[in-house]
């Protein structure tokens, strides 16, 4: 059995690596399908004189043939290195590594903010289907998946920044601290959406699991409230796990418009910026490195299954 | 010592819309086996789940429960149940497949009723003994085990706690029928060694018949007769037991028509002061409609309620039909299979391993088996809806196309769209046959049903109903043969007498041919001219269904027909 987990382990790894090259060529090729010059878009705002656009046209290897560029690029990509920003002519790769510790922090606070309230809400909701407690969640979800993060995060500002002064308007502030406490009111913007929808899924998942047979049965043999309730957490684990993984996507796009509203100089800022400036090498830098690791929670998931789910390990041997 | 195990008095469930269950009366013996029989509807379930405080949200019962001379609360959520459950009274479900949770392994799930961390191990060998499984079945989860170890694996949980009383609720039903021989033996010897007293609940009069010393038998929500076992099964006295009785399907002779009820349960909480029996009974006089028929004693211990005892014989008349044998030899082949072959991927053993079957115009073939004989992938590569991997079906005289064949399916609730009404289901099926859809109303005559059933949706249909429904749809194109499979094994006793006198029509009216497949020896005695036994891929017996049932060669055939619950 074990072996067999190893074969597919191998095999998940080697479609998840596929997927990621063919990813990668498709944002690579974007650049060439944008309209215009290529040259010219690569030059960003400066003089197109002749001299210059040779100049690109060497730099990015425009004379080499497609492939030949977009394997060039992917060599160097593996080390780190996306070449130089148009916009600003420095590095992709530093001006990534700069503002990944203030994305990372602001999305894992979400992650955390929403998994800590949403599951344990969700699970809550499903005991008390049909009561006050259950309608007040499940409403309160509802309101959170509709409302539109830019404009949750105004709200937010509004009256926790503003009006009550308990946050800080915007900046990144210096200090473990001090930094929690400018991060939180974006944080709490991000996490609304995406807990309200963990909300739903959750409650969704444990409350088809009450209804089973197995829970009438483990009640009549005299199991306590406690003892039960574990067995259909576990039972529910693979939907929580699953809504959980896709909300790791979710996450950047939410990021985006979160860095942007509190003025945040994280990684979805630069690719506001990056992407109103045509700014290519950082576009498809970016694009890549949420792809990869997008993948890398979808593989993550699967393997959470695994250890959940002994059917599933089961149909894997075969 | 002196008081009964179990003694109940006036017990009522009532919910949102009213009474579902009332005032049921009844009393066990330590060691002591109470069959409680009754159709879908009936209530025995809710009447049991109340016994064991177990009722779902929104139900309440009252009444007075005294287990071993304590007085328990018919209220479920009273801190006393906590020490009642498991330990006193435990309820066994019905279907294995899904009492035990999926993710965890079998001992971990026979260990959670035991106290003692420390003798845990140890007490759940002892118990999975005790059910006559090998101790590395603790190891193993419940996907891995057959439908009748896992039932074992649910008894030995059920038996953690040293329970006085075991409520089994239809434990059988969800198992093949050698499987339900086993394990019924094997909770009978459990009882025998602890001296636990059982409910078993059941609409199989035959296991009631051949396991239970007292009977009861419950009508929309009451009791209608009850007694010891015997008794009230050779000798009904309520002409709803009488009914019911006569409804299940000889194995010894072929009737000309089953005696069926005729319309359904009523919702209980619709039954007004009036005997709940009485709009389907032949022998309801105007006084049925207009009181409460009170229960009187007919023999010493033997209770019915019905105004009409002693004075109208309960029990309906039968006729049985000539037999067929051999005949239709004459009659050209309306469908012909010929070394169909089928192997999915993974599986232990080929689905279907060279399966010939032939069958004439107008006549009805059963097929015979067990889950995982093949019969089902047979009816399925017929119709078209898998792909065999070898052999051919053909049917003379037709273009392939929806005329040549259809298939009835076994669950008439999960085969009818919810969200269609019946009408535009069947207009539907006739839009693809090409005829009008003015011919709803003459297709849903064809099947006995009024015309204005055309305007509802399935819910508000019983599912004999749309069991009916669905055969119509069938029937939509003018199929040659049509197949059923299992179409009358998720229908109660009554329900599915009518539905099998309904194909018996059909076949004579229009010159159906059929292919019948079904796990129950005795609907194939009633339905096939000619029975086919399968056995994991393989015809393993055939011939006219008086020979192959009455005087079968096959060992495989001989042990089905001693596995039948009567047979005891």
């Amino acid at each position: 059995m074990t072996r067999q987990i190893l074969v597919f382990l191998v095999r998940r790894l080697g479609m998840t690596v596929l997927l990621l090259l063919a990813l990668s060529l498709l944002v690579y090729g974007l650049m060439f399908l944008a309209p215009g010059d290529i040259a010219r878009n690569l030059l960003g705002t400066r003089n197109a004189t002749p001299q210059a656009l040779d100049q690109v046209r060497a730099q990015y290897h425009l004379d080499k043939p497609f492939l030949w560029q977009y394997t060039h690029w992917l060599s160097h990509a593996l080390t780190g290195d996306f070449g130089t920003s148009i916009r600003t002519g420095a590095p992709v790769g530093r001006m990534m590594r700069e503002r990944l510790g203030l994305t990372a922090a602001v999305s894992g606070l979400a992650f955390l903010l929403s998994v800590l309230a949403a599951v344990p809400a969700g699970v809550v909701a499903a005991l008390h289907r049909g009561e006050w407690l259950d309608r007040a969640l499940v409403g309160w979800s509802v309101v959170g998946i509709s409302a539109p993060g830019f404009a949750v995060g105004l709200i937010l500002l509004y009256v926790f920044a503003v009006g009550l002064g308990w946050f800080p308007v915007y900046g990144t502030g210096s200090g473990f601290l001090d930094s929690l406490w400018h991060l939180v009111l974006p944080a709490v913007t991000l996490a609304l959406g995406l807990g309200a929808f963990v909300v739903k899924l959750t409650r969704a998942a444990v409350a088809r699991e009450l209804d089973e047979d197995y829970v009438v049965f483990a009640r009549s043999r005299g199991l306590g409230r406690a003892r039960v309730l574990g067995i259909v957490l576990r039972n529910a684990a693979v939907p929580v796990l699953t809504s959980l993984a896709l909300m790791v996507g979710y996450l950047f796009g939410g990021t985006l418009l979160a860095e942007v509203t509190f003025a945040l100089p994280g990684l979805g800022a630069l690719l506001e910026q990056s992407v109103l400036f045509k700014d290519f090498p950082v576009v498809q830098a970016l694009t890549v490195v949420v792809a990869v690791l997008i993948s890398l929670t979808a593989l993550l998931a699967d393997l959470a299954y695994l250890t959940v789910d002994p059917r599933i390990r089961n149909r894997m041997a075969r | 010592m002196n008081a009964p195990l179990l003694r109940v008095r006036g017990l009522r469930v009532t919910g949102p819309q009213g009474t579902i269950v009332t005032d049921v009366d009844l009393s066990l013996e330590h060691g002591g086996t109470l069959g409680v029989v009754g159709e879908s509807g009936s209530g025995k379930s809710l009447a049991v789940k109340a016994l064991s405080g177990l009722l779902p949200r929104g139900l309440h019962a009252t009444g007075e429960i005294e287990l071993d001379g304590e007085p328990l609360d018919p209220d479920g959520s009273a801190p006393q149940w906590r020490r009642i459950r498991g330990s006193r009274i435990v309820t066994l479900p019905q279907d294995p497949f899904t009492s035990l949770s999926p993710l965890h392994r079998c001992g971990t799930q026979i260990g959670w009723a035991v106290a003692d961390r420390h003798r845990r191990a140890q007490r759940v060998a002892e118990l999975l003994a005790e059910v006559g499984l090998p101790a590395e079945v603790a190891r193993r989860h419940p996907f891995e085990l057959s439908g009748g170890m896992r039932q074992r694996v649910a008894i030995a949980a059920a038996l953690a706690g040293d329970p006085q009383l075991l409520i089994a609720d239809e434990p059988t039903t969800a198992l093949d029928v050698s499987t339900q021989a086993e394990v019924l033996d094997l909770i009978a010897r459990l009882q025998r060694v602890r001296r636990m007293g059982v409910v078993l609940i059941t609409h199989d009069l035959a296991v009631a018949r051949s396991r239970a010393d007292q009977i009861m038998v419950m009508y929309a929500g009451r009791v209608l007769e009850r007694g010891p076992g015997s008794e009230v099964l050779e000798r009904p006295a309520h002409p709803y037991t009488a009914r019911l009785a006569a409804c299940d399907p000889p194995l010894d002779v072929r009737l000309a028509s089953l005696p069926a009820i005729p319309g359904s349960v009523p919702p209980p909480h619709t039954v007004g002061v009036e005997c709940s029996f009485a709009a389907r009974c032949a022998l309801t006089v105007d006084a049925c409609r207009t009181t409460v028929p009170r229960a009187v004693e007919v023999r010493p211990g033997h209770l019915a309620a019905c105004l009409r005892i002693g004075q109208a014989d309960p029990r309906p008349p039968v006729a049985e039909a000539p037999e067929h044998g051999g005949a239709r030899e004459g009659a050209a082949p309306a469908l012909t299979v010929r070394g169909l072959a089928k192997r999915f991927r993974g599986a232990p053993h080929p689905a279907l391993d060279g399966v010939d079957l032939t069958v004439r115009q107008g006549e009805a073939v059963a097929v015979v088996g067990e889950s995982g004989s093949g019969k089902t992938t047979l009816a399925r590569c017929i119709v078209g809806l898998e792909r065999p991997d070898e052999g051919t079906v053909e049917i003379p005289g037709l273009p392939a196309g929806p005329q040549r064949i259809q298939i009835v399916f076994q669950d008439p609730y999960s085969a009818l769209n919810p969200g269609l009404t019946i009408g535009a289901c069947l207009r539907e099926a006739l839009a693809v046959a090409g005829r009008p859809a003015s011919d709803v109303a003459g297709l849903l005559a064809l099947v006995g049903l009024p015309a204005d059933h055309a305007r509802r949706r399935p819910r508000a249909l019983s599912g004999g109903e749309r069991q009916r429904v669905a055969i119509a749809r069938a029937l939509a194109p003018r199929p040659k043969v049509l197949i059923c499979d299992e179409s009358v094994s998720a229908l109660d006793v009554s329900v599915q007498a009518g539905v099998l006198n309904l194909l018996s029509r059909l076949r004579r009216e229009l010159g159906l041919s059929l292919v019948f497949i079904t796990h129950d020896l005795a609907v194939a005695r009633q339905v096939g001219d000619r029975v086919h036994v399968m056995y994991r891929g393989r015809v393993v017996e055939s011939g006219p269904a008086h020979t192959v049932l009455s005087a079968p060669t096959h060992p495989y055939t001989r042990r089905l027909l001693a596995c039948r619950p009567a047979a005891r």
